[in-house]
């Protein structure tokens, strides 16, 4: 059977290259970046160059990087980390209604250790309005989160703008960029914010290797205490060999971005177009313009997208949803909601995305496979019979 | 895989999927807020169950679930038919994830629904309405006596100041009357 992986925005493979730099990490060069002797300095210089890999890659500095575990570590870090070193300042907080749980969850967090948060809406593109973020500003705010870009509906935000606002402001800004680094171009200086999140496995890199972007000069609350690692503010013996492999994948990702760019978007036009014109009632949500390059989504009327996922599942496609069946908290998108998607349309929902090694042929075959279950499926739904008759009328 | 072969199978091969025009009985449970919807029509002769189709909204176990309820209804008495539980549907399916046994509810509960409808109609008779009970919104299971707790669904409920029926905590709207609530 062939097989199609369409969910890149779940996980990507390794690169090869990346797995390479790794492999001496695991086997004989395992020493400990802290320890003094030969094989623990040798570790370290691997870790200090894949930092500087990775600040190239964001246009910060070596020393402003801090690794973590994954992106939903460097949203929890950057979140409570930064709140609480702010407390001196104020305990309010501002972040968008779509933001990644692993910031919404730290934010509920904060709110039971006497923070306040407001929650800034988006249009029904999953556009933030920056306007919106400054009426959201108070006299006792210290930080603002806006993601970069939403890995559910591939909007990418104004963050330069809203990080503008904030600053004049003198606010701190966050932004969650797992979904973005690594696929466009990110450049720290540029949007002049005081930290990001961004993770390995987004583009090529290891999962379990993730980094927090800080602003020189930012004062965060150590996440993890206990050691001098991080400068102290995540504790805790390096994982080289993932980090060195981040490292790589981050060098390749600066390089090859525009290739690869080029490459994917005709694939995801001809993804997005192909299912608009041969499917009805199917809806693009997210952006059409300001989206990731790589993100198609969209929802399916009259249809519940666990039951597409196991039909494409079946002839080969790997892809996701947002709807309130595949989640285990039986909970739809919170994306989808907040753009006024209605729970009916939400849980017809369906997310592809795609790397450079996916060819035409699999957009073709995912074209022609899917509309039939579509199909098929519709004429087991009441919501489609119940369109039809109102339709007849 | 997630789910049990057998539910895969009836999944892919759902059977008796379809609407019954001239229906004895119709019956409709769930909502798109939880995820699932199903309509069963069914035909009866004789006090029994000659035809049976059903059209569902829903992911994997609720297409599974309607389609094996039909099966296990076809040919049976009404008062049999009334005897399906969502326990023994699950058990049939070989099992059920466990946030996914609600589903099982829905499938018992459209056929039960379907047959008092049909009830309603020939015999001219009232059924005794159900006793008021709060229902869990979600899955449509009653939820005995702990109002603010889906045993099957592992959800906490509150009841919206405006309409009095139970939403899920933190949903932030009404699905009855869509009031917006203020989080506790």
């Amino acid at each position: 059977m062939k097989r199609v992986y369409l969910d890149h925005i779940a996980t990507t493979p390794l690169h090869s290259q990346a797995l390479e730099t790794m492999l001496p990490y695991l086997r004989e060069n395992f020493g400990n970046p802290q320890s003094l002797h030969s094989p623990g300095q040798e570790a370290l210089s691997a870790l200090e160059q894949a930092r500087e890999k990775v600040a190239e890659l964001i246009h910060a500095s070596p020393s402003e990087i801090i690794f973590t575990s994954t992106g939903s570590e460097s949203n929890n870090f950057a979140l409570k980390g930064l709140a609480l070193a702010q407390r001196g300042r104020g305990e309010h907080l501002v972040v968008s209604a779509i933001e990644h749980q692993s910031v919404l969850h730290s934010v509920k967090s904060l709110e039971k250790w006497g923070f306040s948060t407001t929650l800034v809406p988006v249009d029904n593109k999953g556009l933030v309005d920056p306007e919106e973020v400054r009426k959201a500003l108070r006299k006792d705010t210290i930080l603002v989160s806006i993601m970069l870009a939403s890995s559910e509906v591939g909007t990418v935000e104004p963050v330069a703008e809203i990080a503008k606002i904030c600053r004049s402001q003198n606010v701190l800004f966050h932004t969650d960029a797992v979904a973005a680094v690594g696929n466009i171009p990110v450049d720290v200086k540029e949007l002049e914010i005081d930290s990001l999140s961004l993770a390995g496995d987004q583009f090529y890199g290891p999962k379990g290797s993730a980094a927090l972007f800080l602003k020189k000069g930012t004062r965060i609350f150590p996440f993890i205490e206990g050691g001098i690692q991080e400068g102290g503010r995540r504790a805790g013996t390096e994982n080289v060999a993932g980090i060195v492999g981040l490292g790589k994948a981050a060098e390749i990702a600066k390089r090859e971005m525009e290739a690869r760019q080029k490459k994917i978007r005709p694939l995801r036009d001809r993804l997005i177009e192909g299912l608009l014109q041969k499917v009805e009632h199917v809806i693009l949500t997210g952006h059409e313009e300001k989206r990731l390059p790589h993100h198609a989504s969209f929802c399916i009327e009259f249809i519940e997208g666990e039951a597409m996922l196991l039909n494409l599942d079946m002839k080969g496609v790997a892809a996701s949803s947002g709807s309130a069946c595949t989640s285990r908290a039986l909970k739809a998108s919170h994306v989808l909601l907040a753009m006024g998607i209605s729970h009916a349309l939400a849980q017809g929902s369906l997310v592809f995305s795609l790397i450079e090694e996916n060819e035409a042929a699999d957009i073709d075959y995912l074209l022609e496979i899917f509309p039939p279950i579509i199909d098929r499926l519709r004429k087991m739904s009441p919501l489609y019979t119940k369109y039809l008759e109102e339709r007849k009328k | 895989m997630i789910y049990t072969e057998k539910v895969m199978e009836h999944f892919q091969n759902p059977r008796n999927v379809g609407v019954i025009k001239d229906a004895d009985g119709v019956g409709q449970v769930g909502n798109p807020v939880c995820g699932d919807m199903m309509t069963f029509y069914i035909k009866v002769k004789d006090k029994r169950l000659v035809d049976i189709k059903f059209q569902t909204f829903g992911c994997g176990a609720a297409i599974a679930v309607s389609s094996i309820v039909s099966e296990m209804a076809m040919g049976k008495t009404l008062e049999e038919a009334m005897k399906i539980t969502n326990s023994i549907v699950a058990e049939e399916l070989g099992g059920l994830p466990k946030n996914k046994l609600h589903c099982s509810n829905l499938g018992a509960d459209a056929l039960h629904k379907a047959i008092e409808d049909y009830k309603q109609k020939t015999e001219k008779k009232e059924v005794a309405p159900s006793q008021e009970r709060c229902y869990c919104p979600y899955c449509e299971g009653p939820l005995e006596g702990l109002e603010d707790y889906c045993e099957k669904c592992q959800i906490e409920f509150e009841k919206c100041p405006e309409c009095g029926k139970p939403i899920r905590k933190d949903e932030g709207k009404c699905l009855h009357c869509g009031t917006e609530v203020q989080t506790t």
